[in-house]
């Protein structure tokens, strides 16, 4: 998930520095700079890093129950698809995982976007909060999930339960960001038309912190998904996390990539469609000023 | 009209926490009837400071500023203010941002639309209503800001240097586009700006300010925006001898305070 994310952002980067270093030089752009498209370069890293994997398997020279080649995992991703792993079809499983997302999702969203509302509004409210979520979030979800499972047990609710608090923290803190850096003149332009405090909380303020609440679910999210593979190690019966940890018991090694593939999948999809919702959402910050 | 309407500066001054010197000192000014009040100075004399003051962003240090005879304590919907970077709310379209005003008043949708695109009509931008702001050119942007404020209906304009940012031939026409508003809408106009020839072309009273401390150095009475809003045209005002006479006095009177200043 890290990694997707970091390498699209470089391609974007590098793409507008070669942009620009034409423009700034007042050259025409040389015809390979002009159809450089970021795209092609990525997925041609994906290309080759499929047809090494494929060489090195199909020769023989990594043994399938270190790494299986990718024919095998596609023709596991039917067979499981189809018949299953572990008394769950992949859809199942997968079903599971992004049901137990959507819930800390929008629990995560109902409750921090109020508290980074607060918090931005209020140095009280901030004094208060900043340094619980600032204690919390550093910490690794694994160290804690004891902790979770000896108050809430090991039902749904603690597996949810750690999700969201990986999605809440992004969310508060961006919101707070957002709600902080409203632009003055917008607010005295509100205030100079007669609102009041709430009504310019309502629709200067929030609107405005719009674009970075939208980040805080972007960032969240991933960070939600990364957790998990540790959520589902509490006792569950269907997921993709504890897809790929039954699997790794009984070295079925072509399940565990399939897995990590679905769950790496999702993530980029999850990713695309949050700026997709953003560029919807906040085209005034995509376009010019 | 009584003595007391109207927006008055009453020996105000300023003084920013941390500064030795007021940034506002001793103003005193009255903006009513349907003047043109043009304050003009270099930058850094306290123009925005008295135009913060005018709209109740920022209370005086000393003396007192009243509109129609209360002293001014917050923000109202009176006195409504055009800013230089026209400060619109972009997830709203061009409609919405004019019909703002009436909204946070609790209008009713159908008449506050009815009446924004009045407003819209008369800064020439009627096709333009469902448009995004962030589409529209610099002075399209700003005349949506004065439509935004005129929407509201306020008894008082207070304009920041609101055409600074335009490019020269876009100024012009906003320089008119206000002169006609003002005579149609009878508005009084407190608008702040460091161009001469703006200032000596808008204003039925000109202010002259100069820094450290900020301050009003001279007054005076002019009728170059007079003489446009009752049909004579902006080229021939502009290139009337008397109008030139007048800006290269006003010049001359800057410099002389900026000597005295060294
Ligand atoms: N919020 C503030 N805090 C401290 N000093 C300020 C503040 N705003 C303005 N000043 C100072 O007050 C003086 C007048 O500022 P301003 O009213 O913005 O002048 P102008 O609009 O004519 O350029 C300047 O010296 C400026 O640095
Ligand atoms: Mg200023």
């Amino acid at each position: 998930m890290e990694q997707t994310l970091l390498t699209t952002e470089l391609d974007v980067t590098e793409a507008a520095s070669v942009e620009c270093a034409s423009c700034a030089a007042g050259v025409r752009p040389l015809p390979e700079q002009r159809v450089f498209k970021p795209w092609v370069s990525s997925a041609t890293t994906v290309g080759v890093l499929l047809l090494i994997w494929w060489a090195v398997t199909t020769a023989g020279l990594i043994q399938p129950v270190f790494l299986p080649s990718p024919q095998a995992v596609v023709g596991k991703a039917w067979t499981v698809s189809t018949t299953g792993f572990m008394d769950a079809t992949l859809w199942q499983h997968l079903g599971a995982s992004l049901g137990r997302m959507l819930v800390a999702l929008l629990a995560a969203v109902v409750l921090a976007v109020p508290v980074g509302v607060a918090m931005g509004l209020s140095r009280r409210a901030h004094a208060i909060l900043d340094p619980l979520i600032e204690f919390y979030r550093p910490i690794p979800p694994l160290a804690y999930l004891p902790l979770i499972v000896i108050w809430f047990g090991i039902g749904e609710l603690s597996k949810v339960l750690l999700i969201y608090l990986a999605i809440f923290a992004p969310i508060a803190i961006a919101t707070a960001a957002g709600v902080r850096h409203v632009d003055p003149a917008r607010l005295r332009a509100a205030q100079a038309l007669g609102a009041t405090r709430w009504q310019s909380v309502l629709y200067v303020v929030l609107p405005n912190a719009l674009p970075d609440i939208l980040t805080g679910i972007r960032i969240g999210l991933g960070s939600g998904w990364s957790t998990l593979v540790a959520a589902e190690l509490i006792a569950a019966t269907r997921g993709l996390g504890f897809m790929v940890q039954s699997a790794a018991q009984f070295l079925v090694t072509d399940v565990v990539v399939l897995g990590i593939a679905v769950i790496a999948i999702i993530a980029f999809a999850l990713e695309l469609g949050l700026r997709w919702l953003q560029r919807r959402l906040t085209p005034w910050k995509s376009m010019a000023s | 009209m009584s003595p007391t309407q109207g927006l008055q500066f009453e020996a105000a001054s300023v003084i920013y926490p941390g500064q030795s010197q007021p940034a506002l000192h001793n103003v005193t000014l009255r903006v009513a009837d349907d003047d043109v009040v043009v304050a003009l100075g270099p930058s850094g004399c306290g123009k925005t400071t008295l135009l913060n003051l005018a709209a109740g962003f920022l209370q005086p240090s000393q003396g007192v500023v009243r509109f129609n005879g209360e002293r001014i304590s917050a923000p109202s919907a009176a006195r409504g203010v055009v800013f230089q970077d026209n400060a619109l709310l972009p997830w709203l379209n061009v409609l919405d941002n004019v019909a703002f005003g009436l909204k946070l008043q609790r209008v009713p949708k159908a008449e506050r639309e009815q009446r924004a695109r009045a407003v819209l009509a008369q800064v020439d931008l009627q096709d333009f209503a469902s448009q995004h702001v962030w589409q529209l050119s610099g002075g399209m942007r700003q005349r949506v800001g004065l439509a935004r404020a005129l929407a509201a209906d306020p008894q008082l304009l207070l304009m920041d240097e609101p055409f600074a940012a335009l490019d020269a031939f876009t100024r012009e026409q906003m320089q008119e586009l206000l002169l006609q508003l003002w005579r149609r809408n009878g508005k009084r106009i407190l608008l702040i700006t460091h161009d001469i020839e703006e200032a000596v072309f808008l204003a039925t009273h000109l202010v002259l300010m100069s820094p450290r401390p900020g301050r009003i150095v001279e007054r005076l009475p002019l009728d170059f925006g007079r003489r446009y809003a009752a049909g004579e045209s902006a080229r021939s005002i502009k290139s009337d001898p008397s109008f030139i006479a007048t800006r290269e006095h006003v010049l001359a009177r800057i410099f002389a305070h900026r000597g005295q200043e060294q």
